[in-house]
């Protein structure tokens, strides 16, 4: 269980200190702190943003990303990545809008959409654990597939016929709350994944085959099977996800959620999974989806124009890659300054 | 070790007063690019203010727009901002939308990037008594108070029609580089264009449509083969800016210059060297600086109740003179304008 001291060394070194100081000196904590001081100073400062009908759109806004985010975390985890989920996406999109365009009921065509989800990350999941290809290039291409095919089938036309009852449904809100009735399907599918993620043996070797695939391998984790059933998840809720943008905007076109799959990555990067793999925690990548959210948001009712919010949201993503990076090298430079607290602390 | 807590509390600061400061920033550059105006926070009741939503932003014909409908907010004496994505995408454009009912905009312009994604945005703005005027591209009628249309079917059919038989001498073969095969607005045109030619101008044939998907190397790559296939070939109409401006740049350089007429619609900046080589006599475009006044306008006597979006009612839009609401909430611009050597220099966009 080397694996699991490991993920935790950033709290680890700091065992001589109260709980409480060693989770507020996390980088969760830290992009947690980040969101309430967004949203504090913006209900004070920006006209507009104080009031029920904000949250109901934020929250609208950022439902793809918070879904995808959840497997788009385990894959990274493992050091992998998916860059095909927001192109998954718009396949499952068009998937719905053709079969409901020629007769099927929508419940039969979101069904049909979702295995293609799951065969899209089987697909990916196959290139990369059997056939042995990195998965930044199998993704590559997987996302230009994909798209292919959405834009194929569809060509420019869109498909906006669907039930009323589900498009509302998509928009409902939670009787009496501005809160989107999104959140209940959301909410059950985080608590899976944190439970996947941070209490099974499978999450585990998530995190085991991140740092070292290897030292994962001789511990007795199956690296190709973990590796494959995360893509797989990640296609199914990237498809998932696609279905609720079409419900959400009552449109299914080969375009649609074009460009989801940098807006997950970011997030999930701001939200403290390393890059690297083996390192992470779903709350801060929540965290960091509604952070981007909510300063967008706040951004946009300022007035600030979007070429500028994505500015900052990138300055953003890069000051908190740096801190991290600064973060590590204070930590090993005071550990190679004081060996007799390293050594005391690596015993506790 | 409290050195890590502080560095955490530090990064927090940094970071939320950077963003505010630039969000500050940008604010006030935003007020200033604009109309100059007070910046754009919620309007007090009583005050009109007006939003431009393009269908993106940095696209110099809706840049264009903007300094129309910025012109006509001064003289409504309302308040004026232009927001918009970065790409012309649907979605992006429902976050602006979503923002305008939060600030509770008087009016909203919106160029649609899709007529059926936005329109839940749009009716929830309408709900939250913004009104929504579109321009250049319509959504579905039930989810906006009026439509500004730069231009018909039959006005672009007849100024194309009448340019290339007036380049041709009324007779010969002339061909269509259009845009995507399924392309509504071109496909439309095309009809008309092809009727109006047969009958208007008994001489003239129309031999063949080609697609250039308004891309510029394929519009390219089209008119090469479209003058290798067709040697009697006397001219080409191109209704699409991208294929226009593409074929000019093949014909500029090509034996075919000076033999082979060719016009559509263009935007003076892409055609403005043509126009002074002489590959091109002249070619047609609405004014979309005359579009964004006119859109500014109605949205400013749809906020005053001066009218209700019915068909029939009448309004004045400043030097542009007075319009009438036409059938589904749609008001023409007029004829397309026709740019030539003696007027191009007049026009940046």
């Amino acid at each position: 269980m080397t694996a699991t001291a490991t993920t935790t060394s950033i709290v680890q070194f700091d065992y001589d200190r109260p709980l409480w100081r060693r989770v507020l000196a996390t980088r969760e904590f830290a992009i947690i702190g980040l969101l309430a001081a967004v949203i504090l100073v913006a209900s004070f400062a920006v006209d507009g943003f104080a009031q029920p009908l904000t949250y109901n759109y934020l929250i609208l806004d950022v439902a793809p990303i918070l879904f995808i985010a959840l497997p788009m975390t385990l894959v990274m985890t493992t050091g992998e990545i998916d860059l095909s989920v927001g192109s998954m996406a718009g396949l499952a999109s068009v998937t719905t809008g053709a079969l409901v365009q020629s007769g099927a009921p929508f419940e039969v065509a979101a069904i049909i959409a979702l295995a293609v989800g799951v065969v899209g990350g089987a697909f990916n999941g196959y290139l990369v654990t059997v056939v042995g290809l990195p998965s930044l290039a199998v993704t590559i291409g997987t996302l230009a597939l994909f798209r292919g095919i959405a834009v194929g089938v569809l060509g420019t036309t869109a498909v906006t016929e669907f039930p009323e009852f589900w498009t509302a449904l998509a928009k409902a809100k939670l009787s009496g709350t501005p809160i989107p009735w999104i959140v209940v399907p959301f909410l059950v599918l985080l608590v899976a994944f944190a439970v996947l993620y941070h209490f099974t043996p499978f999450g585990r070797g998530i995190f085991a085959v991140g740092l070292s695939a290897d030292a994962a391998k001789f511990s007795g984790v199956n690296v190709g099977r973990t590796k494959f059933v995360v893509f797989v998840l990640a296609g199914a809720v990237a498809a998932l996800a696609g279905i609720f943008y079409t419900l959400r905007y009552g449109s299914a076109r080969g375009d649609n959620a074009t460009g989801l799959e940098l807006q997950v990555i970011a997030a999930v990067v701001l939200g403290g999974v390393s890059v690297f793999g083996g390192r992470g925690k779903i709350h801060g990548v929540i965290a960091a989806v509604l952070l981007i959210g909510a300063l967008s948001s706040a951004l946009r009712l300022s007035g600030v124009t979007s070429d500028i919010i994505n500015i900052i949201t990138g300055g953003l993503l890069i000051i908190s890659v740096v801190g991290a990076s600064l973060f590590a090298w204070a930590k090993r430079r005071r550990s190679a300054l004081s060996p007799a607290r390293a050594a005391a602390s690596s015993a506790s | 070790m409290t050195f890590s807590l502080k560095r955490v509390s530090a990064g927090i600061a940094v970071t939320a007063v950077a963003a505010m400061t630039l969000a500050g920033c940008a604010d006030t550059g935003s007020g200033d690019s604009g109309s100059g105006s007070d910046d754009g926070g919620a309007a007090a009741s009583g005050d009109v203010s007006i939003t431009l939503l393009p269908k993106n932003l940095g696209n110099p014909y809706f840049d264009a727009s903007e300094v129309g409908a910025s012109a006509a907010a001064e003289d409504l004496g309302a308040e004026f901002e232009q927001v918009g994505p970065t790409e012309a995408t649907p979605d992006g454009q429902v976050s602006y939308i979503n923002t305008a009912a939060q600030q509770g905009r008087s009016a909203l312009l919106v160029a649609a990037n899709d007529p059926n994604a936005i329109c839940d945005a749009l009716n929830e703005a309408r709900d939250a008594g913004t009104k929504v005027v579109t321009f250049d591209s319509d959504t579905s009628a039930d989810c906006r108070d009026l439509f500004i249309n730069q231009a018909d079917a039959a006005g672009i059919a007849k100024v194309q029609g009448d340019l290339i038989a007036e380049q041709i001498g009324e007779e010969g073969e002339v061909a269509i580089l259009s845009a995507t095969a399924n392309a509504t607005n071109q496909n439309a045109w095309n009809e008309a264009f092809i009727e109006y030619v047969n009958e208007t101008y008994p001489d003239i044939e129309v031999i063949d449509t080609v697609y250039g998907d308004d891309e510029d190397q394929k519009s390219f790559d089209q008119t090469a083969s479209l003058l290798q296939s067709n040697p009697e070939l006397k001219g080409i109409v191109s209704p699409t800016t991208v294929g226009l401006a593409a074929a000019a740049r093949y014909i500029s350089d090509s034996d075919a210059k000076g033999e082979v007429a060719l016009t559509g619609l263009g935007t003076p900046n892409q055609m403005r060297e043509f126009i002074e080589d002489g590959t091109v006599a002249a070619f047609a475009l609405w004014n979309p600086e005359d579009l964004g006044t006119l859109a500014a306008y109605a949205a400013g006597a749809l906020v005053a109740g001066d009218i209700e979006g019915a068909e029939g009612d009448t309004f004045t839009a400043g030097d542009l003179g007075e319009f009438t609401v036409g059938a589904d909430g749609v008001v023409l611009l007029g004829d397309p304008f026709v740019f030539d050597a003696d007027n191009i220099g007049d026009f940046d966009f």
